[in-house]
């Protein structure tokens, strides 16, 4: 039950994807200025950098998502 | 009477002439020599500080009982430098030191008979180097990055290559990251797991004695960011990663049902597969939507679900308030068994909570501002941003951190 779940997931992100990628317009770089806005970064905040360690030594799920940059084992 | 029109229109245009040239109606046009300095300057230097604390009961250290308790100072200085070569291509040298002391109750554990063992509190030190070079017309880019950290137990050395690709019209971009971490780490084992050791007392050896171990880490990303239309975009990564030595922790105690006790005891090969999607869409001039959602899973039988939301509040065009909520799931490693339940027979074992089944909720609020004169009327001082989180975890253990973010530029 639990592998069809997380197929049914990975398949529901793998639609969401394509149609969003596929309803994409072509954007002049004058029509960018919202895109452009600091809060719209495509990226975590820098500020964030040390909320995603923890959060990668407190859930073994740990990857995709930053951190610290360099190793450390963050075993405590 | 003509002559007289002439020179009153004459001397009309004179005198916007003369104007014209006190102060240009036109601004000066932008440099198309495309000449641009070589010498080295500062873009932006950060500063990040963050203090973090959390409690629970459920130490690895002393088999899945105990204080968890913790706290860690980090902070963390970067400068961003660049300069052009003579073909125009853009130098950038990111330099990045990181700095964290962080005490933890149940490193006192390791050796209970101690006063203080060495890792109640220690330091860690984590210097990093990054260059890129990019070609501004096309926005490709490539570069590397070196880094180190040292810490009582631990050394790590580590490598990277980025790749950046963009599309013609600069709406696609295609990234790539390819990353290795070599790292080496003292075994200590639990005091009374020592060779020698007599049951009462302290015994806080040597521990080169006992050798080191190597842990590798082997990453790539592959990440495709799209703009779908002037207030949408996307991003889509996948983070393949591999690691191989010493996975396991040493001095986490395991307690079995014959009342027998080892040290953890896990695989020493380790897959990971975390896949990634970002959404943020411009709603208004006032509100802004970021999500984040994230699926994982590896050879150890963990599973993950993590999903994110934030919604920058834009009071005024220079100052934001950004609450947040994110949610994790996780399906823990078949090798987890609490406090005194681990078979006896079994190859590889853990009581460490952070592999075990779990859920966790993390929300809190940011305050950015960012005036266009600087913050607090400090020029160099462009954006300072204050961040608060507090951490719920199902196994009872909870945290709060607080961060402060300044760039200068």
């Amino acid at each position: 039950m639990k592998v069809k779940y997380q197929t049914f997931a990975l398949l529901a992100l793998a639609i969401v994807c394509s149609s969003t990628f596929a309803s994409c317009v072509s954007v002049k770089p004058y029509q960018k200025n919202r895109l452009n806005d600091s809060e719209m970064e495509l990226r975590a905040r820098t500020a964030q950098k040390f909320e995603q360690s923890f959060q990668l030594y407190r859930e073994g799920a740990s990857g995709a998502n930053g951190g610290k940059s360099g190793g450390g084992c963050g075993c405590n | 009477m003509r002559k007289l029109y002439l020179h009153v229109a004459f001397f009309y245009l004179g005198i916007l002439a003369s104007h014209a040239q006190v102060t240009p109606a036109v601004p000066a046009k932008a440099d198309s020599t495309g000449y641009h300095a070589q010498k080295l300057t500062i873009d932006e230097v950060n500063f990040v500080s963050a203090y973090y604390h959390q409690d629970g009961n459920h130490s690895a250290v002393t088999g899945g009982i105990g204080t968890e308790r913790l706290t860690d100072f980090a902070n963390t200085f970067d400068i961003q430098l660049s300069n052009y070569n003579k073909r125009g291509r853009k130098n950038t040298f990111l330099f990045e030191l990181g700095i964290d002391h962080y005490s933890s109750a149940s490193s006192d554990k390791i050796d209970p008979f101690s006063v203080s063992s060495a890792s109640k509190s220690d330091n860690r030190i984590y210097p990093s180097l990054n260059w890129t070079r990019s070609n501004e017309t096309t926005g490709n880019a490539y570069g590397f990055t070196a880094s180190y950290s040292h810490e009582y137990d631990y050394q790590s050395v580590g490598g990277a290559f980025n790749l950046t690709l963009l599309s013609k019209n600069k709406n696609t971009q295609f990234d790539m990251r390819l990353q290795a971490f070599l790292d080496t780490w003292k075994v200590i084992l639990p005091v009374e797991l020592r060779p020698g050791y007599t049951p009462g007392q302290s015994y806080d050896r040597d521990h080169s004695a006992d050798g080191s171990a190597p842990r590798n880490s082997f990453s790539a990303a592959f990440s495709v960011s799209q703009v779908i239309n002037p207030r949408l975009q996307a991003l889509f990564t996948v983070e393949p990663a591999y690691q191989h030595g010493l996975l396991s922790t040493r001095y986490q105690r395991d307690y079995f049902t014959d009342g027998s006790l080892r040290a953890e005891n896990l695989p020493g090969n380790r897959y990971k597969l975390p896949i990634s999607a970002r959404l943020n869409y411009f709603l208004d001039d006032r509100f802004i939507i970021r999500t984040y959602y994230r699926y994982y899973m590896d050879n150890w039988g963990i599973r993950a679900h993590t999903a994110e939301l934030e919604v920058p509040v834009k009071l005024t065009p220079f100052v934001s308030v950004s609450p947040y909520y994110r949610y994790n799931t996780q399906q823990g490693t078949r090798y987890f068994a609490p406090y005194g339940q681990h078979d006896p027979g079994a190859a590889y074992y853990t009581s460490d909570y952070d592999l075990a089944d779990l859920h966790s909720s993390f929300f809190g609020a940011g305050f950015r501002i960012s005036p266009p004169k600087g913050v607090f009327g400090w020029q160099r001082l462009k954006m300072l941003e204050l961040r608060y989180g507090h951490y719920v975890r199902s196994t009872n253990l909870t945290s709060n951190i607080v961060t402060l973010n300044m760039k200068f530029k």
